[in-house]
């Protein structure tokens, strides 16, 4: 496969979460507005991109026996890196975000990355493949996370889109209604992907 | 034998670069982390107390230590001259510890403002001290030599009244703090000659 497929595939044919149903504690637990999706995709992007690339350099040196726990230490680093720079240029996300960034650690989407592709491809086709998959990830929070803030409270990136006279869906922005959210949207995915065919 | 002398070089190898690159990640962003906290956190209280102040204090905070701690300070400007300075002390409330932010003249020794950093006070009860202006207020112009109590106590400070225990304790931090002050005047008035 190309590099540009392994890029690709990340924002349709494997588009977590709705494709890949990894990393769903994040999803539905920070998409509470766009904002928050999109720092929360962004900084899963940074650790799935590098944690591949080295990864998929160390896949040679690494003895198969121990390669999970090499594998752990490698995102962990780039999780505390991504935490330790969240606090120091956007400190109001950091807070907002809370513990999920240093959940970022067992996000199932990066181990899984690291263990199904990065482990076993070369680092261009790895770094691709973190790209994509991050980025895809990054889209469907924002999604997910603006539908929610748009139903629940009227706006789309803190800006007011549906008139003063609007009385916010309070349900969307809790965590059932998150799963709500999560199912309407995987169900209009496969709607599109019906049609397609 | 081999294989495990191999697992655990490797695995040693990568855990100690990681350790030093995160170490490296750790310095480098300190002194901005500890900015941005101070800023989002204390910003508030502090821009409060120092209300119209012509420099950043937050940029322009010093450290002094005191005993075991250190404790940090934050000139604010007023008429070209650092001539206030605001910091942090805690009061003993209903729910715990009460963080007062306060500042002092250093010209002639009275408290300028104060302002609750943070609190565990019963909301809607104890909380209103907090948010009562006027009482906050009748700490302003009140000499660091002055006892720090509240009326039926012999002071002169009118506790708000349904927090009785949230006044007293943030009376008491509050005379904590000027006790701190006079304490470490010496030391400050050092610092900001070195500063200007």
């Amino acid at each position: 496969m190309s590099i540009v497929k392994e890029f690709t595939k990340g924002l349709w044919k494997e588009i977590p979460p709705f494709r890949l149903v990894l990393g769903l504690c994040p999803t539905l637990a920070v998409t509470k507005s766009m904002e928050n999706g999109i720092g929360m995709g962004l900084a899963t992007t940074f650790v799935l991109v590098f944690s591949n690339i080295l990864v998929s350099v160390l896949r040679n040196i690494i003895p198969s026996k121990v390669r999970i726990a090499c594998y752990i230490v490698v995102i962990a680093t780039f999780v505390v890196i991504v935490e330790l720079l969240m606090q120091a240029y956007t400190y109001p996300l950091y807070q907002r975000l809370g513990i999920f960034i240093p959940l970022i650690v067992v996000n199932c989407i990066v181990l899984g990355r690291a263990e199904a592709f990065a482990g076993k491809n070369t680092v261009f086709a790895s770094a691709a493949d973190g790209l994509g998959i991050g980025i895809g990830f990054t889209i469907s929070l924002s999604v997910l996370g603006a539908v929610r803030e748009l139903l629940g409270n009227g706006t789309i990136l803190n800006i007011n889109v549906m008139g003063p006279s609007y009385k916010p869906f309070a349900f969307v922005v809790s965590a059932p209604g998150a799963f709500v959210c999560l199912g309407l949207l995987l169900c209009l995915m496969n709607i599109v992907g019906d049609l397609k065919k | 034998m081999r294989d495990i002398v191999r697992m655990v070089v490797v695995l040693s190898l990568i855990c100690g670069v990681s350790g030093g690159l995160l170490a490296g990640v750790r310095i480098g962003t300190k002194e901005r982390i500890e900015y941005q906290e101070l800023a989002y956190v204390k910003g508030p209280a502090i821009r409060d107390v120092l209300q119209g102040c012509s420099n950043n204090p937050i940029q322009d905070r010093f450290k002094i230590k005191h005993g075991d701690t250190e404790i940090s300070f934050f000139p604010g400007k007023f008429d070209g001259k650092l001539n206030v300075v605001a910091f942090e002390t805690t009061g003993k409330g209903f729910g715990g510890e009460i963080g007062i932010m306060m500042a002092v003249s250093l010209v002639d020794d009275k408290v300028v403002a104060i302002d609750i950093t943070t609190h565990k006070e019963t909301p809607g009860v104890g909380s209103r001290a907090k948010d009562d202006p006027a009482f906050k207020g009748s700490f302003k112009g009140l000499s660091v030599d002055d006892p720090f109590k509240i009326k039926s106590e012999g002071g002169k400070i009118d506790a708000v009244s349904g927090a009785t225990i949230s006044s007293k304790g943030i009376a008491a931090g509050v005379a904590e703090g000027a006790k701190l002050y006079k304490e470490l005047k010496p030391y400050i008035l050092k610092k900001i000659k070195a500063r200007t």
